[in-house]
């Protein structure tokens, strides 16, 4: 372990921004979120929870999969250069951000691997925080995780007492992130570290053996009458990976995207026929937590769909709360 | 809220209705929520604050609740005025809708039918809204500034549709920017997506909106989304005199002509 100060971390991170585009959390009328390429000075490093992900880094609301364009005899396919993508290094993201990326990963290229969406996380340099604050919505510790949980981060700050940062490098990208600033760090001082505590709230084991159990319960419809149906849970989570298919058209020439989608809504599984299998929104809540914590596991992801990061629960207009719902279901 | 608890359990014992949507205590401190209830024993959850912003009109027109029966709901005078606007489209009557209505001093209303709460409404004045941000400032503003302004918001949507879904008025089964044969609206989130799809929202709740600003308040991401609708409420108010959500017998005003509507607006 090393240690590094506020200053030198400033130095490490302008560095960074000389040569890639580097994402971290910036507050501003009362909001946190990932801003690109930022001043050192305005990084708010006690945040608890920034208000979106950082999903988009890698799965961003509008990936374009491939252009065409046809004329009156052929119709012409472009791919995407991945080789144009640039480099990104994510800042400063907590362990359940970090976490997360694990299972987008697997989504993405368990069995079939999707190229462009490998190649922005092969360009991904992930720099983790260890949690100094939490609120009431942080369940990490329930999925397995720790407000100080290196998993999937690259390099993992821990704040310190004395107001430096414990640095630990993780990964051969960490490394390749830090050998040109290695002067920057120093030996670790023994200074105590600052996170914060999270109090586990269930057992992922039984709430997963009894969510498997539990498809036709009465819970989902007693528990979702008030959910209204929107996406917010769903594009703040994450995790959460599902997408439609789109084309944006312009007469003869198009692309085709893939943009967001969230189970939440009505027509995400509404047929052709008119037929919906998920009628009623008892049944879409019911997939959201069934996904995240029964058909994920089952998968041997090595993460449940959930890091606990609480996002959807701060973020629902109508105080649908996973964590509550979580506990309930672990009675 | 004693008279609330207790007027909701007698309206669940007599079966004069099958529920109760109302506010209770939500899981977290200083969270409220929709609570929904259909037996007398629960009625002691309900509450009745400044803090149930909520407009509970929103769950009248969805089909899992229509199915229930006859709905009492708690009303503040946001969604009082929401029901008669609610009311007008013919979505619900008496049949199905029993007010449960506060005053401005959170005083439980006696109300039997619609036609009590319009004329409720006809004696006091509207409370104005609350918006993020004043109108006015809006208006001061030149036509590349208000540009900037809405660029830079409409920009950070996500198209999670959290206005939609929390709006009463935004009832509708299948929403325009779903259809896809033809597709009017992009589907995706990019800058010229956001902004078909937020003034179409915009001028569909034309004289429609009742300004309860829930559309605001859902916005994960803190879009001043009320300032269209206030803008186009105002317009209605200035253009044609015309006040959504008054009367449940008001003609809609877009689609009624009268001779004496301005036509200054055509070019």
């Amino acid at each position: 372990m090393k240690e590094i100060t506020k200053e030198k971390l400033e130095k490490f991170f302008n560095q960074i921004k000389t040569q890639k585009n580097i994402f971290a959390p910036v507050s501003q009328n009362e909001k946190t979120e990932f801003v690109k390429n930022p001043s050192f000075a305005n990084i708010n490093f006690d945040f608890i929870q920034t208000t979106q992900s950082a999903k988009h880094l890698v799965f961003p609301r509008i990936e374009k999969l491939f252009e065409y364009s046809s004329s009156k005899t052929e119709t012409s396919l472009r791919d995407v250069d991945t080789n144009l993508f640039s480099e990104v290094v994510l800042f400063a993201a907590h362990p359940c951000d970090a976490a997360a990326f694990c299972v987008l990963n697997q989504v993405f290229t368990k069995d079939y691997v999707d190229e462009i969406f490998a190649a922005r996380m092969e360009k991904l340099t992930i720099i983790g925080l260890a949690c100094k604050n939490s609120d009431e919505n942080c369940f990490c510790t329930s999925v397995n995780l720790s407000p100080d949980s290196r998993k999937n981060s690259d390099i993992f700050l821990i704040p310190l007492k004395n107001g430096n940062f414990a640095v630990e490098i993780l990964t051969k990208k960490g490394e390749n992130l830090v050998s040109q600033s290695e002067n920057l760090f120093e030996n670790f001082s023994n200074s105590d570290f600052l996170i914060t505590s999270v109090e586990k709230k269930f057992e992922l084991s039984k709430v997963t053996a009894k969510a498997g159990t539990f498809f036709e319960n009465d819970f989902w419809k007693t528990n979702s009458l008030r959910c209204l149906g929107c996406g917010a849970c769903a594009f703040v989570c994450p995790v959460c990976s599902c997408f439609d298919i789109q084309d944006k058209k312009c007469g003869k020439n198009g692309e085709r995207v893939r943009c967001w989608d969230s189970c939440g809504f009505s027509l995400f599984t509404l047929h052709t026929s008119g037929h919906n299998p998920r009628e009623i929104q008892s049944q879409r809540w019911r997939q959201r937590i069934l996904h995240k914590f029964s058909y994920i596991p089952e998968q041997e992801i090595s993460q449940s769909g959930c890091t606990g990061c609480g996002r959807c629960s701060r973020n629902c207009p109508v105080d649908m709360n996973l964590l509550e719902q979580l506990t309930e279901l672990n009675k | 809220m004693e008279k609330l608890q207790k007027k909701s359990a007698e309206l669940l014992q007599n079966k004069t209705v099958e529920m109760i949507i109302g506010y209770e205590n939500g899981c977290n401190f200083n969270k409220i929520r929709a609570s929904f209830i259909s037996v007398p024993e629960m009625t002691n959850k309900l509450i009745f604050n400044e803090k149930c912003t909520q407009n509970l009109a929103v769950y009248l027109t969805k089909p899992e609740i229509k199915k229930m029966g006859k709905i009492a709901v708690v009303a503040p005078i946001f969604t009082m005025r929401t029901i008669l606007a609610l009311a007008s489209e013919n979505q619900i009557s008496d049949e199905n809708v029993l007010v449960l209505g506060f005053s401005q001093n959170n005083e439980l209303l006696d109300f039997q039918t619609l036609n009590d709460v319009e004329k409720y409404l006809s004696q006091i004045e509207f409370p104005t809204l609350k918006e993020k941000m004043k109108l006015e400032e809006l208006e001061k503003m030149t036509l590349e500034e208000r540009e900037q302004f809405w660029k830079k918001e409409l920009s950070k949507c996500v198209k999670c549709f959290a206005c939609r879904a929390a709006c009463p008025l935004c009832y509708c089964l299948r929403c325009a920017v779903e259809s896809n044969q033809p597709q009017w609206v992009e589907v995706t989130s990019s800058p010229l997506g956001n902004f078909e799809w937020h003034i179409l929202r915009a001028m569909h709740l034309a004289g429609r909106c009742t300004g309860c600003g829930n559309c605001a308040t859902a916005c994960p991401l803190n879009i001043p989304l009320d300032l269209l609708n206030s803008k186009m409420a105002k317009t209605m108010k200035e253009q044609f005199n015309f006040i959504s959500g008054k009367s449940a017998k008001q003609e809609s005003a877009l689609s009624t002509f009268n001779n004496n509507d301005k036509e200054n607006f055509i070019l």
